[in-house]
């Protein structure tokens, strides 16, 4: 097999190959850096690369565990001891991570190899990759185009075959959006399900790790060895975990998906919703029986959102002052110049925007207004996902309203950016777990862009929204649909 | 320097400890006065009697024994520090 080949297969599949003992991880790392080479000029899906440690991890792999030889590209916000941990901003310039966090861990444990850091939007603020202010990446199906994000590095590397698979990070819907905008699979476990401790913290009553891969199988074998309760992590839950590979299968019979009918809004794109409705269709045709429901909170969902999560980022951030890791402005006269101009020059834009929006939501006399409402909001959005769940297995619905948009199309307007979320945000409010999957393609001035199907389970329920992204990937062509980009 | 909402984006970045230039606070305030007047939708809702939720998830009081364990060296604390010497995070003087 030739390099282009192997980067282009999946994790299953790259497995047997090893195992069978038909290549080496040597081998895949090995084909993994001629295809960076060849695109990411392009693409600029990395940060930062350790091909030496990759390499010497790949010597004395072991096959036969779940994930052995595998290598997995990280997003540049979760640490990996020894490698630059930059959340994508100048306050951690210079930063080394002196520990693996947990996920890290749990990989190695695996077997697989944590393989480069990936880009995103700085400290996984944004839906478009563009709040870097270290890179830029582009949509491998159309390089004018935004990958979408916050893990907009992690799904630009897996579309661009740069990763055989990526771990990204979810706060309001930073893995499966840019999955959806790049044509991969990305899946947001349960608030819980997948523990933080490593994972530089945005919002942390919403923020989880989950894989970004190319098939739905990929993700239930990450997912295998990702799950489970960490005693590091005081929000990780303490809970059996399924074999999510072996609850795969194609029989929908039985399954009952709803429909919310407050998500079929104006200004879904057309070709977005006549998307949907067809792998609706062929989701009723697998067995799957669809009903519409209703989930009444969900114009607030946004509003929610942009109050929690922007205060508890402004207490999070308040860590990044120059004292103990990252950048620190030269020649401070006092300590308040060292903090004012550390967090000044440190940070960009978009992250000052929401610390000082969190400051002032969460300050005397707008605490109440804000704040304490919006907490309230939040638990009759948990409480909407609770009642239709009595009746459905699974919630249906577009990833992202739209396909992958230009860059600097919205970046102007914060608003109209937070307002892309608006279907993948109440799934990190209810605290419920989520998956986005290829279901077809937007034509666009004679090109194709990838459109993202949304499947949304109970608390726990990974393993069934897995087993029907599975059945209905496998009875669809679109994930075998590779972007040109390098072939030419 | 105050717009269309309560917010004094200048007052409010001094207290989050950002030093802002002008300009971007003027174009923080216009960007952030959207938002919040976007936000203002959540008063319409009735929230009597409803418990603010702080995770989606009940997760409640997670103790764990006050034990000491292995962690850090020192020198590995300080492994990244802008400033140090003798063991110590090095910052300007604070008290005169």
């Amino acid at each position: 097999m030739i390099g282009n080949d192997l980067t282009a297969v999946s994790i299953a599949d790259l497995q047997l190959l090893l195992r069978r003992r038909e290549i080496s991880p040597r081998e895949v790392i090995d084909a993994l850096r001629e295809r960076i080479e060849a695109v990411d000029g392009d693409i600029g899906a990395y940060l930062s690369l350790d091909i030496e440690a990759a390499v010497k991890e790949a010597e004395h792999a072991n096959v036969d565990l779940p994930l052995g030889g595998i290598p997995i590209a990280i997003k540049d916000i979760i640490n990996v001891m020894g490698q630059p941990c930059t959340c994508a901003s100048k306050i951690l310039n210079g930063y080394r991570a002196p520990y693996d966090a947990t996920v890290v861990q749990k990989l190695r444990a695996a077997g697989a190899i944590p393989f480069g850091k990936t880009n995103l939007d700085e400290f996984a603020m944004g839906s478009s990759t563009e709040n870097s202010a270290l890179k830029s990446t582009r949509n491998p199906w159309d390089l004018s185009r935004v990958p979408g994000g916050s893990s907009g590095g992690s799904a630009a590397a897996v579309a661009a075959d740069e990763a055989c698979g990526a771990l990204g990070s979810d706060t309001g819907g930073s893995i499966r959006q840019p999955a959806a905008l790049c044509g991969v699979v990305g899946l947001k476990p349960t608030y819980g399900r997948v523990s933080r401790f490593g994972l530089v913290a945005f919002a942390s009553s919403l923020d989880q790790i989950g894989p970004v891969t190319k098939t739905v199988r990929d993700a239930a074998l990450i997912m295998n060895a990702l799950a489970g309760h960490d005693p590091q992590d005081s929000t990780s839950l303490n809970e059996p975990v399924p074999d999510y590979v072996a609850s795969l299968g194609n029989d929908l019979r039985g399954v009952r998906l709803g429909l919310p009918k407050e998500y079929m809004i104006e200004g879904i794109d057309p070709q977005v919703r006549a998307a949907i409705d067809a792998a609706v269709k062929q989701l009723n045709s697998l067995g799957a029986e669809i009903v519409e429901v209703s989930l009444p909170s969900t114009e607030y969902a946004v509003a929610v959102y942009y109050i929690i999560a922007t205060a508890e980022a402004s207490a999070n951030l308040a860590r990044f002052d120059g004292v103990r890791y990252g950048y620190r402005a030269e020649n401070p006269k006092d300590v308040l110049d060292l903090y004012g101009r550390t967090r000044e020059e440190g940070f960009g834009p978009e992250v000052k925007r929401r610390i000082i929006l969190g400051t002032y939501v969460l300050s005397s006399g707008y605490y109440d207004a804000y704040y304490l409402r919006a907490q309230k909001v939040r638990e009759l959005v948990r409480r909407d996902f609770a009642r239709v769940f009595e009746n459905v297995d699974a919630l249906i619905s577009p990833t992202s309203p739209v396909a992958a948009f230009k860059v600097r199309e919205r970046v102007a307007d914060p608003l109209q950016m937070y307002l892309a979320d608006i279907f993948t945000i109440a799934a990190n409010l209810a605290g419920i777990c989520g998956i986005s999957i290829p279901c077809g393609f937007a034509e666009l001035n004679g090109n194709r862009l990838p459109i993202g199907l949304q499947l949304l389970g109970k608390p726990l329920a990974e393993a069934r929204i897995l087993q029907v992204a599975h059945a209905y990937e496998q009875s669809t062509d679109w994930h075998k649909v590779r972007p040109s980009i390098g072939s030419g | 320097m105050a717009g269309n909402s309560d917010l004094d984006v200048a007052y409010v970045a001094r207290l989050a400890r950002i030093n802002l230039t002008e300009d971007e606070a003027k174009t923080f305030q216009k960007q952030l006065d959207d938002v919040l007047e976007y936000v203002e939708k959540l008063r319409q809702v009735d929230v009597t009697g409803v418990d603010a939720a702080a995770h989606g998830l009940p997760v409640f009081n997670v103790l764990r024994a006050d034990a000491p364990r292995d962690w850090f060296t020192a020198g590995q604390a300080l492994s990244n520090a802008p400033r140090q010497a003798n063991g110590l995070f090095v910052v300007p003087k604070v008290v005169e």
